[in-house]
């Protein structure tokens, strides 16, 4: 039982990584793809930003009567990662609507037999 | 005052000339504004390659910030060499670029495609520069981003859905490599990666670690397509246009097998990587890569799909001699990281002027080519022997050191594999040499005539550096030997 409360923030991360992960593998159309992708890359953001966190820390602003803070950097680089995070499924839309547009169709198996 | 912000200036004149080669007007502009860009960037990493070559250390800290706290651009002899690439074919394709763009991409969207070549060129000089792991993540995303959207503007429609492929794959490549990043840190606290290489000796036993290590080695090995996990690169080699593919078949797989270098030596030495599984998985994974994606190179119908099953054989060759974690195997990782750059840059660009002048790279549809376009044929053929590993040629200097790093742990297996993956190499080049050169031209092509100057010229200075580089192995060699010493390989 302490194994799973004691990291529940880790649990849901392997939950939501696995999720998407298998969305991604599973599902034959583009957009599904792309929806679990994102949930995939989530999961890491979370990972990340719950490893930043410190026991009883606060929000790292400088303020009287605080002196445990929570690790800033894992937030700023997730920071990042969200913009490459946006970036990527702004893409991968796009290419959606092109195929669309060539195949007629966003799911696998038909482009496939499409050629 | 130029050497001191030199590591920089690689990295930033790309990124500032990349918006504006996009709004300039569609014509030749975009273009020029690239074509001088990527000689600047060519100057400059052969200058940074000169001042490190004996073996200095260039530690720029950007923005004044000390390492580890501010990220750290680190050039050794290692990321000098892969820079001089990248910067290298960057430079020679963009002359190429020219004919082959006006011919393949539409006018209305050229100055956005030399913005997204110039962003691609970014991201991979500045994997090769940065001593920071999650720096190199976002170069990696940077490079990657903008080589689906290259790949994604050929002319067949099934280059969409080879990009989209790509996407998918090498998104889960650089998350996987997220994973390992954030894990690292989570137990070093540091992202540099001379404190990463400091710190982790003393915790190598921990689990997080082993976990991070095995995201890394695949994250890294989907970007480089190792067997099995290649399937995105054939479709993209064919489908990309004939400029993309010359620049990302010489570029992208390189500088990602400098980040599985970088990563497994530099960041957790070799020390540990005999502690796991890696380096035999290496060898493994090396050796079937080799023989099947050659075997499959044989039974393509289309000469950019053969080459490209070739690249992913060719990728064995250099992922194995990771997998010797030896002085002898991971200096010929690094000579033929080179000299397939050089081979695969030539015969893709040989390729290239096949399709500039005939419209496709299908076998069918290339029939006798070969006399009717004599300097084209002759370069497939001279990059084809370098690409086999003809003595005298580049492509030798590099089996020669697998060999001599197979004969030395007495791994005869392997050495049948590397020279066997050579007479496999024979036969799918000899198929081509046939098609170009012994089957009677089709009536449709009887007028066709040799490719253009443009063309022509940077494939035969690829072609001509084969011969060079296969002679005079100086340069390769000492520098490759300068990066192994820095990479501190320990012997089995």
């Amino acid at each position: 039982m302490e194994l799973f409360l004691g990291h529940y923030n880790y649990w849901i991360v392997i939950l939501l990584m696995m999720v998407g992960f298998y969305t991604v593998i599973s599902r034959g159309n583009l957009v599904k793809k792309i929806a679990g992708l994102n949930i995939f890359q989530v999961s890491v953001f979370l990972l990340y930003i719950s490893i930043g966190n410190v026991r009883d820390g606060t929000t790292p602003i400088i303020a009287e009567g605080f002196t445990q803070y929570s690790n800033p950097l894992p937030h700023v680089l997730i920071l990042t990662a969200i913009v490459v995070g946006v970036a990527t499924t702004a893409l991968g839309l796009a290419l959606v609507v092109r195929i669309k547009e060539a195949y007629g169709t966003i799911e696998e198996d038909d482009i496939q037999n499409a050629g | 005052m130029i050497e001191t912000h030199l590591s920089l200036l690689l990295v930033a004149i790309p990124l500032l000339a990349a918006p504006i080669a996009a709004i300039l007007p569609n014509g030749r502009l975009p273009w020029l504004l690239t074509l001088v860009v990527t000689w600047i960037t060519l100057v400059l990493a052969a200058w940074q390659l000169w001042v490190v070559v004996d073996g200095d250390i260039i530690s720029y800290e950007l923005g004044g910030w000390a390492p580890p706290w501010g990220i750290e651009y680190r050039i050794d002899p290692l990321n000098a060499l892969v820079a001089l690439i990248v910067a290298g074919i960057g430079a020679i394709t963009l002359p190429y670029a020219l004919r082959s763009v006006e011919q393949e991409i539409p006018l209305s969207q050229r100055s956005l495609f030399y913005s997204a070549f110039l962003l691609c060129l970014d991201g991979l000089l500045g994997i090769t520069q940065t001593g920071d792991v999650f720096n190199l993540f976002v170069f990696l995303e940077i490079s990657s981003l903008s080589s689906y959207a290259l790949i994604s503007m050929g002319r067949d429609r099934r280059a969409l859905t080879a990009a989209y492929q790509y996407l998918i794959m090498g998104t889960i490549g650089a998350t996987f490599l997220l994973i390992g990043i954030g894990l690292l840190y989570a137990e070093t606290g540091t992202l540099n990666m001379m404190d990463l290489h400091a710190r982790l000796p003393a915790i190598l036993d921990h689990r997080t670690v082993h976990t991070a290590f095995a995201f890394i080695v695949v994250g890294v090995a989907l970007k480089l397509a190792l067997f099995p996990l290649h399937l995105w690169l054939p479709n993209a080699y064919t489908y990309a246009p004939s400029v993309i593919t010359v620049f990302l078949a010489a570029t992208a797989t390189k500088v990602a097998v400098y980040v599985m270098l970088r990563m497994v030596f530099t960041v957790f030495s070799s020390g540990f990587l005999l502690l796991t599984p890696a380096d035999d998985l290496f060898l493994l994974l090396g050796m079937f890569g080799v023989i099947i994606a050659s075997v499959s190179a044989i039974y393509q119908h289309d000469a950019k799909r053969l080459l490209a099953y070739s690249s992913i054989a060719q990728i064995g060759y250099m992922v194995m001699g990771m997998g010797f974690a030896s002085v002898l195997g991971v200096t010929a990782t690094i000579v033929h990281v080179f000299n397939h750059a050089l081979m695969k840059g030539a015969l893709f660009m040989a390729v290239g002027a096949l399709v500039y002048r005939v419209g496709t790279s299908s076998l069918d549809g290339l029939h006798g080519l070969g006399r009717q376009m004599p300097w084209t044929f002759g370069a497939i053929f001279i990059a084809g022997l370098s690409l086999i590993g003809l003595p005298g040629t580049a492509g030798f200097i590099s089996k020669w050191y697998l060999v001599l790093a197979a004969l030395e742990q007495q791994a005869w297996l392997l050495v049948v594999v590397i020279l066997g993956g050579s007479l496999l190499a024979v036969i799918y080049m000899w198929k081509l040499v046939e098609v170009l050169f012994f089957r009677p031209a089709g009536e449709s092509h009887s007028n066709v005539k040799e490719a253009p100057l443009s063309l022509l010229v940077p494939t035969w200075l690829l072609v001509l550096a084969n011969i060079y580089f296969g002679i005079n192995t100086e340069l390769t060699v000492n520098v490759a030997g300068q990066a192994v010493q820095m990479l501190e390989v320990i012997v089995k």
